[in-house]
Parts: structure tokens; C-alpha cells; sequence
């Protein structure tokens, strides 16, 4: 920022009439104005980072969890949900969670998913 | 393992042994069982229940051993680089009070993309990995049930895989952790967006698992380059990841704010930090306040931390603090020691239970300075908050540079922390979610298409998978080692011989490192004085030797130089000569005894000396000395002549002299014993006198090798003295 003496005096002019009590809520108010939209942003988007805390909460090792977010990521697979992926080829294929993020690892089950959240979209 | 005793050491073979299976006992945050308590003929207005196993104040020897513990929690931060080490620390520190321990992480861990496993050493820190946390969860779980007080567990939840940290922390039992965005972006440089988006995550799985949060905020007095002037910036820092956190779902009684008084003295400490400290805590009076201690104006000597730190106490004391940190003394010269980790447990007991109840006798102004200055810096605050929506938000201000100026907002210096949006570590890796996105997992954030699958799961998006580790701790994968040359088995096996109990070294971090510190004064000026004390260093046969401290007395004069070394060999227990175990009889024998035989004592200090606590505590009924067993004494006062000794014992008729004699300066404690014996032979009554000496710095071999019947060293009660008096007179009327 641009330097600038310190005009405390001038700009407080308009909170110089506030009670304490009445600069404390327009103070937290203030406060929602500027986490609301960094809230919106994250309800809206994900991470490398939080597809992986899904897969080991669906119990995969780290190592394994890296693998299957690195490869969802490069087929543009994560906006579905790297758990979503796993989920799915589990479900439809009658195969345990384990067995289903081995094959999205190995790359194998990699045109299925494409195809299948194509045709569901 | 499931018990320890306190004379049995903790086998850290055994915590490692079968961890593949263990998991914690609880979840969550646990505060301290606050209540009024009445110890001996003491109450304590803000305090909490003693402890079952404890170490208590050293005067506590005093005052009946009594160790009261106060209200707030009380935080230790304990990562030396070798987890197996700091497991034995974390008991120590328990003993001494603390309920949160805090484990620092290896430099670079924050940059690191994903998870580390296994258990390689770290550095400045520890690397936090899955079986790290919990060893170090399993052996806190034991310490805890043994001290018998919760232990709350912490690391920090940043970095770029925050989430996948706070998941691992969740399964692990962490109790609580550092999750501040804010902190990622300013200080290290990871994207703002990536930053926010994960903190989002991370804060959710947190808030599930009851963790406490603590924020970021006081790295800014840290970085800043007059600490005092970012006060109003740090009431915002504070705010944004408050407010973010309790929207999120946090309850609020677990969001915790860590604010440091950001100025020390020679500043007007209290004048700068006070009017702070009351403008966060009437601003923020909705969380929680774990009030940290100051670093910044820390250098060398411990000493003066120390004083910055019960300072830091007061202010405490004056506002509040629900969590009570601690910064050793010696973290301004390097990694902690065992030491002073215990010091510093030590100094925030001692401060805290000594100002127990400070504000039902005095008040804060609420007017003139302290309410002006509070006013001020709350106004500043707003100011700098309406600028921020201004200039269109939060990422806007962050890259303008507004956060961590130099100069107290709205007065701006231009150099402040400036990150581009676009920038950082992590930057452009944010996705955006699809219409169909899903997450089947507990604790998830944001947009969570459960509906396509299961309306009835909405609320429970774990169910379509049967549960996730949160509902099932069975199904976490538990990975041991990644690396076969750098873990703790390895370590282990080279220090092997120093835990069979045979072998023993000093240390001031890890076992067997060797380390010692040796404080020195020379009669010269700095640069001569840092150059003898290495060569004295080496002289002792130290090796790495290290000047950590040096401290002008006067520029000619003199000057206090410590050094560090390593003190490269081994002790053998079996070869040590232990110091004799002073024996006692049970209390009705002593006054069965003294009742048929009764006894005369005279008692004093000796000589010019005037310490008269310690004769007072052997000799009273009130302490436990030997009145209460029976025998009469003649107290004849302190700096007593030693001649006066015997002649008092003459014409008493009594048969036993008790000398007390604290100065050793100059050897007049071994002095006044050798003269006392000549002045008793010279009188001639040397055979039927019983010659005691007693004082801190007495021995029973030096008191002995001084022709002293008996010497009595700290931790003497009357049952000792009386003891030894009836098995002597025993032995005298046999020959």
C-alpha cells in the first residue's frame, strides 16, 4: 500500500458518537462482510487436498489417496469428487471401496468413469 | 502398557510395540475442572483439581508439599526432532503441570503435498505423521491416567494438506490444533484462494472432532517490526478467522484466539499491552483466549524471558486466559530443552496461583488511559476492516499489502506482505464442483450432492458407504516405515545402552546427546571472555563448544559468558557412590523413646549467619521437628558465636548441639564444624556432646569429614535429626 501518514483523527469522525457497546456490533458486523464471500468460494470448490481427507476418511493409506486424486485430476475428474469416483465404480461394479480406488489408480477404470458421469450429466 | 508407576520409567519400545492396532481413548477438547479449591489452610478462588502424581514448586518443601494447580489450561511445546525423546519430556511436563502439549512440526512440512508417514527425524520441529501422533497419543493417554488430568494434544492443521491433517488428527485422537489460513498466505506464501478453500474443510472436520482451534494471529507482532504497532491489524486477523470458523460450525467456547502482548519491556510493557489485551477481550469476549507469551523481544538470557514472561502473566491475570501458553526461556538461543520447558511450566504455575484472585482486589479503569487507549485501538481496527470491503475484499487487501505494515493503521509504511492471487504455492489448484459432486464422508464442507443417491443421507453422507474412519476407526490404513535409513528404530538402537538403566549421560534433548552448559564469569572485557570460556571449555575436555550467552557486567570489569559442549563420556551406575539413605523411625518409637530418655538440644545458627528458616523447620513442633517428637530444646538464635554452642550445651546440661550453618562461601560451613568440635575438646566435653550440623549445602560426608557427629543436607525433617539422635546415644551408652 501506498504510504500515508496516519489520519486516525480524520477518519474516525464517524465512529467518535458510537457507544462501546454499539462499536462492538458494528465491528462484527463488518467482520461478516468480509468472511460471507469466502465462505460462498468454498462451498463452491475443492481441493487436491480435500479430495484426498475424503479418501482417508474412506479408507485409503495417503499413498493410495495421492494416487487416485493425481489421476481423477489429470482426466479433469476432481469437480466430480475423487470419492464420488470411487463410490460409483464400487456400486456399479459390486466391488469393494478398496478394489475400485485400486483400478482408478492403475488407470484402469478411467474411461468408464468419463463415460459414466457423461451420460449423467 | 497400561499403567505406569511413578519410579518406573516409560518404555518407549513398549508404546511402539502393537500401534498398527491402537486408537485413542476419546476425541476432543478438554478444559480444566474449574472451582474454588481449599488446600491445607489455603482457598484458591481461580483454580482447578490437584494432581494425583506431581512435582510440586521447589518451596513448596515449605508449605507441605502442596501443588495447586490454577484455572487455565496450561501449554507446553515439546518437538526436539525426535518424537521417542520428547515422549519422556511430555511425562516430565505433565508432572509439572502441563495439559496441553503442543507439538511444533519439521521445517517444510506446511509446503509438503499430501501426507508424511513413517517417523524420520526432523528439524526445528518434528515431521507429524500418522504413527508419530500415535505413539505420542498412546503414551499421553497412559501419562494422563498417572497425573489424573485429561492431556490436550496438539499440532497445526496448515500448510497445503491441511485437510487430509485435520482427517489424520480426527482418527488420531488430536486434541486441538492450529487452523488459521491467514497464517498460510502471509507467512507462507500459499495461495490465498487454495488457502481459504482447504481452511473451509479443515475447520469442518475440526469442529466435528471438537478440537480447539487456535488462530494465527500473533505471528504478525512476530514479523512486524515495532510488534506494538500491528494491535488494531491483529484484532482483525483475529476476527476473520474467528467469525470464519464459528460459520462454519466451531462452537465458539472452542474457537480460541493465541494473542501475545506484543510489546516487552524496556517498553512500558504494561502500558502498551494491557489497553490491548482489554480491547481484544471486550471485542472477541464471544471465543475463547489462549493467551500466549512473548518472543519477538526475546535474546539470550533466560533471565529476562523469564521476567517478559510473568509480565505476560499479569496481563493475563488482569484480563483472562482460558489457555495459559508457555515459551521457554531458551527459545530465543535454541530448540527447548527438558529444562526449560519444565521452567517455564513452572514460572506460569508459580505467577498464576500467586495472583490467584488479583481482580477481587484491585479493578481496571474504565476511564482516562486505559479506556482512551482500549477505544483507540478498537477504532483503528474498524477502520482498517472498512478499507478492506472497500477495496473489494479480502483478497484484494492481501494483495495491496495491507496486512503486516509496519506502520499502526491507517498510518501505512508501504511495506507490508503483498501476495498475488495468483501466486504462491498451490496457486490456480482450486476446482470448481460439479452439479453431481460427492463427497460420502462425515465432516464435509460445502456443496455435497448426497440427493442423486440417497435424500435420506443428506445429513449423513457417510451412510452410503456404511460409515467412514470417523464412524469406523477400523478401516484407517496405518503405514509404519517409508524409510529404511532414517527412522525411530534406527535411532533407538544407537542409544540403546543409555536405556538399560547402566549407562547415563547428560542431556539436554536427546538421549545420550551429551550436552551441558557451563556459566562462567571472567574479570575482562566481552571479546577476551568469549575466547577464555571456549579454551576453559575445551580444558574441561567439552567438545562443539558453543557460546550461548554472554552478558556485560561491565565493559572492564567483568563479563558472564555460557557456553554449551558435549561432555562426550559415559557414567556407569553400578561404579557411582550414592549418598547415604538417611535412615527414620516410625514416630511412636521416636516419642516411646524420648519419653523414657528424655533429651536436651541447643540450636542456632551459626557464626554471622542469619538464615534461620531451615533450624526453625527441624526444631519447631509447627514443622514437624524434633519438638514434636519430645525432645526440649534451647533455641539460642542466629549468627550464634560457636563457642556459645557448648557453653549454652554446658550449662543446660544438654547433649546435643544443632548447628545450622547455610554460607558455604568460603568453606565457613566446614569451618564453623571444625571449630565447634576444637571448642567441644577443648572444653572437654566433645564425648558427651552430639554434634549436629545442618544447612542446604551440608553433606553427611562433609559434615563427618568435619568432626561432626551427623550433617543434614535440604529435605531434612525433624524425624531424620531425631532419628539419628537415638541411635547414637544408643551407640554412645554401649561403649
Amino acid at each position: 500500500m501506498k504510504e500515508r501518514k496516519d489520519d486516525y483523527l480524520v477518519r474516525r469522525e464517524h465512529l467518535k458518537k458510537l457507544s462501546d457497546s454499539e462499536l462492538r456490533a458494528y465491528f462484527l458486523e463488518l467482520s461478516e462482510k468480509i468472511v460471507d464471500p469466502l465462505l460462498e468460494l468454498s462451498y463452491k470448490n475443492t481441493t487436491k487436498s480435500i479430495e484426498r481427507s475424503v479418501l482417508l476418511r474412506m479408507g485409503f493409506s495417503s499413498i493410495d489417496a495421492k494416487a487416485i486424486v493425481d489421476i481423477l485430476n489429470e482426466n479433469n475428474l476432481l469437480k466430480k469428487g475423487a470419492g464420488h469416483s470411487v463410490y460409483i465404480l464400487s456400486k456399479n461394479k459390486s466391488m469393494s471401496l478398496e478394489k475400485a480406488g485400486k483400478l482408478i489408480q492403475n488407470g484402469d477404470e478411467i474411461e468408464y468413469l468419463l463415460e459414466y458421469f457423461k451420460s449423467h450429466e | 502398557m497400561n499403567k505406569l508407576k511413578p519410579n518406573e520409567k516409560l518404555d518407549v519400545h513398549k508404546i511402539l510395540e502393537g500401534l498398527e492396532n491402537y486408537h485413542p481413548k476419546r476425541r476432543g477438547w478438554v478444559w480444566r475442572d474449574i472451582a474454588p479449591q481449599t488446600i491445607g489452610e489455603f482457598t484458591y478462588q481461580q483454580a482447578s483439581p490437584s494432581l494425583k502424581n506431581f512435582v510440586p514448586l521447589p518451596s513448596a518443601r515449605n508449605i507441605g508439599n502442596i501443588d495447586p494447580q490454577p484455572d487455565a489450561v496450561i501449554t507446553t511445546e515439546i518437538a526436539s526432532g525426535r518424537f521417542e525423546d520428547d515422549i519422556r519430556r511430555m511425562r516430565m511436563a505433565a508432572y509439572h503441570g502441563a495439559d496441553h502439549i503442543m507439538v511444533i512440526r519439521t521445517a517444510g512440512q506446511s509446503h509438503f503435498d499430501g501426507l508424511l508417514e513413517g517417523t524420520p527425524q526432523g528439524i526445528g520441529g518434528i515431521p507429524v505423521t500418522r504413527k508419530q501422533l500415535r505413539a505420542q497419543r498412546r503414551a499421553l493417554d497412559i501419562i494422563e491416567e498417572e497425573v489424573g488430568r485429561p492431556i490436550n494434544y496438539h499440532s497445526y492443521v496448515s500448510g497445503v494438506a491441511g485437510p487430509e491433517i485435520a482427517v489424520l488428527f480426527t482418527e488420531e485422537g488430536v486434541s486441538g490444533a492450529h487452523q488459521d489460513p491467514q497464517y498460510n498466505i502471509l507467512y507462507r506464501n500459499i495461495n490465498a484462494i487454495r488457502s481459504i478453500v482447504d481452511a473451509a474443510e479443515s475447520k469442518m472436520i475440526m469442529a466435528y472432532a471438537e478440537m480447539a482451534q487456535i488462530d494465527g494471529a500473533h505471528n504478525a507482532n512476530a514479523t512486524a517490526r515495532d510488534a506494538w504497532k500491528v494491535m488494531p491489524e491483529l484484532l482483525v486477523q483475529h476476527i476473520i478467522n474467528s467469525k470464519f470458523s464459528e460459520k462454519i460450525g466451531i462452537k465458539k467456547g472452542n474457537i480460541c484466539l493465541s494473542t501475545v502482548p506484543p510489546a516487552a519491556s524496556p517498553t512500558p510493557d504494561l502500558k502498551l499491552n494491557l489497553p490491548y489485551a482489554v480491547a481484544l477481550r471486550e471485542f472477541l469476549s464471544d471465543y475463547k483466549m489462549r493467551a500466549q507469551m512473548n518472543t519477538k523481544y526475546m535474546d539470550s538470557s533466560t533471565r529476562e524471558a523469564t521476567v517478559t514472561h510473568v509480565l505476560n502473566l499479569l496481563v493475563s491475570r488482569l484480563t483472562s486466559a482460558d489457555i495459559q501458553s508457555t515459551i521457554t526461556p531458551d527459545e530465543g538461543r535454541n530448540v527447548p530443552w527438558h529444562i526449560y520447558n519444565i521452567e517455564a511450566l513452572d514460572t506460569a504455575k508459580q505467577a498464576m496461583i500467586g495472583m490467584d484472585d488479583l481482580l477481587s482486589m484491585v479493578n481496571l479503569n474504565n476511564d482516562g488511559y486505559l479506556h482512551d487507549k482500549k477505544r483507540e485501538i478498537q477504532e483503528r481496527s474498524i477502520l482498517m476492516m472498512e478499507e478492506i470491503i472497500e477495496m473489494g475484499g479480502y483478497f484484494k487487501a492481501v494483495e495491496a499489502g495491507m496486512f503486516v505494515d509496519s506502520g499502526e493503521y491507517p498510518e501505512r509504511n508501504s511495506d507490508g506482505i503483498s501476495r498475488d492471487i495468483n501466486g504462491g504455492v498451490g496457486a490456480n489448484t482450486v476446482i470448481e464442483r460439479d452439479d453431481d459432486y460427492l463427497a460420502p464422508v462425515t465432516a464435509h464442507y460445502g456443496y455435497n450432492n448426497v440427493e442423486q443417491y440417497n435424500e435420506e443421507y443428506i445429513d449423513n453422507p457417510s451412510k452410503l458407504i456404511d460409515g467412514c474412519t470417523f464412524e469406523n476407526p477400523e478401516m484407517i490404513k496405518f503405514i509404519d516405515e517409508l524409510d529404511d535409513t532414517d527412522n525411530v528404530y534406527l535411532r533407538m538402537e544407537k542409544t540403546e545402552k543409555y536405556r538399560t538403566g547402566k549407562i547415563l549421560k547428560p542431556e539436554v534433548e536427546w538421549l545420550g546427546d551429551g550436552t551441558v552448559v557451563v556459566d562462567l564469569f571472567f574479570p575482562t572485557s566481552e571479546r577476551i571472555a568469549e575466547a577464555a570460556a571456549i579454551e576453559t571449555g575445551k580444558k574441561m575436555n567439552l567438545i562443539n563448544i558453543e557460546v550461548i550467552h554472554k552478558e556485560i557486567l561491565h565493559p572492564s570489569e567483568g563479563t558472564r559468558i555460557q557456553i554449551k559442549g558435549t561432555f562426550d563420556f559415559d557414567i556407569e551406575v553400578d561404579k557411582l557412590v550414592l549418598p547415604e539413605i538417611i535412615k527414620s523411625y516410625s514416630e511412636d518409637e521416636v516419642i516411646d523413646f524420648i519419653k523414657k530418655n528424655p533429651i536436651r538440644v541447643v540450636a542456632g545458627t551459626a557464626g554471622n549467619d542469619e538464615h534461620s528458616v531451615g533450624i526453625r523447620e527441624v526444631l519447631d513442633i509447627k514443622h514437624g521437628g524434633v519438638e514434636k517428637y519430645g525432645i526440649k530444646y534451647e533455641y539460642l538464635g542466629t549468627s550464634v558465636p560457636i563457642e556459645k554452642f557448648v557453653d549454652a550445651a554446658i550449662e543446660t546440661n544438654s547433649s546435643v548441639i544443632m548447628m545450622s550453618t547455610i554460607i558455604s562461601h568460603d568453606d565457613t560451613h566446614y569451618k564453623n564444624m571444625k571449630k565447634l568440635h576444637n571448642y567441644a575438646v577443648e572444653k572437654g566435653v566433645r564425648d558427651k556432646l552430639i554434634l549436629i550440623a545442618g544447612g542446604t549445602q551440608v553433606t553427611p560426608e562433609i559434615a563427618r569429614k568435619s568432626n561432626m557427629d551427623q550433617g543434614f543436607g535440604r529435605g531434612t525433617k525433624g524425624i531424620h535429626i531425631t532419628s539419628f539422635i537415638i541411635d547414637k546415644m544408643r551407640e554412645m551408652k554401649n561403649q
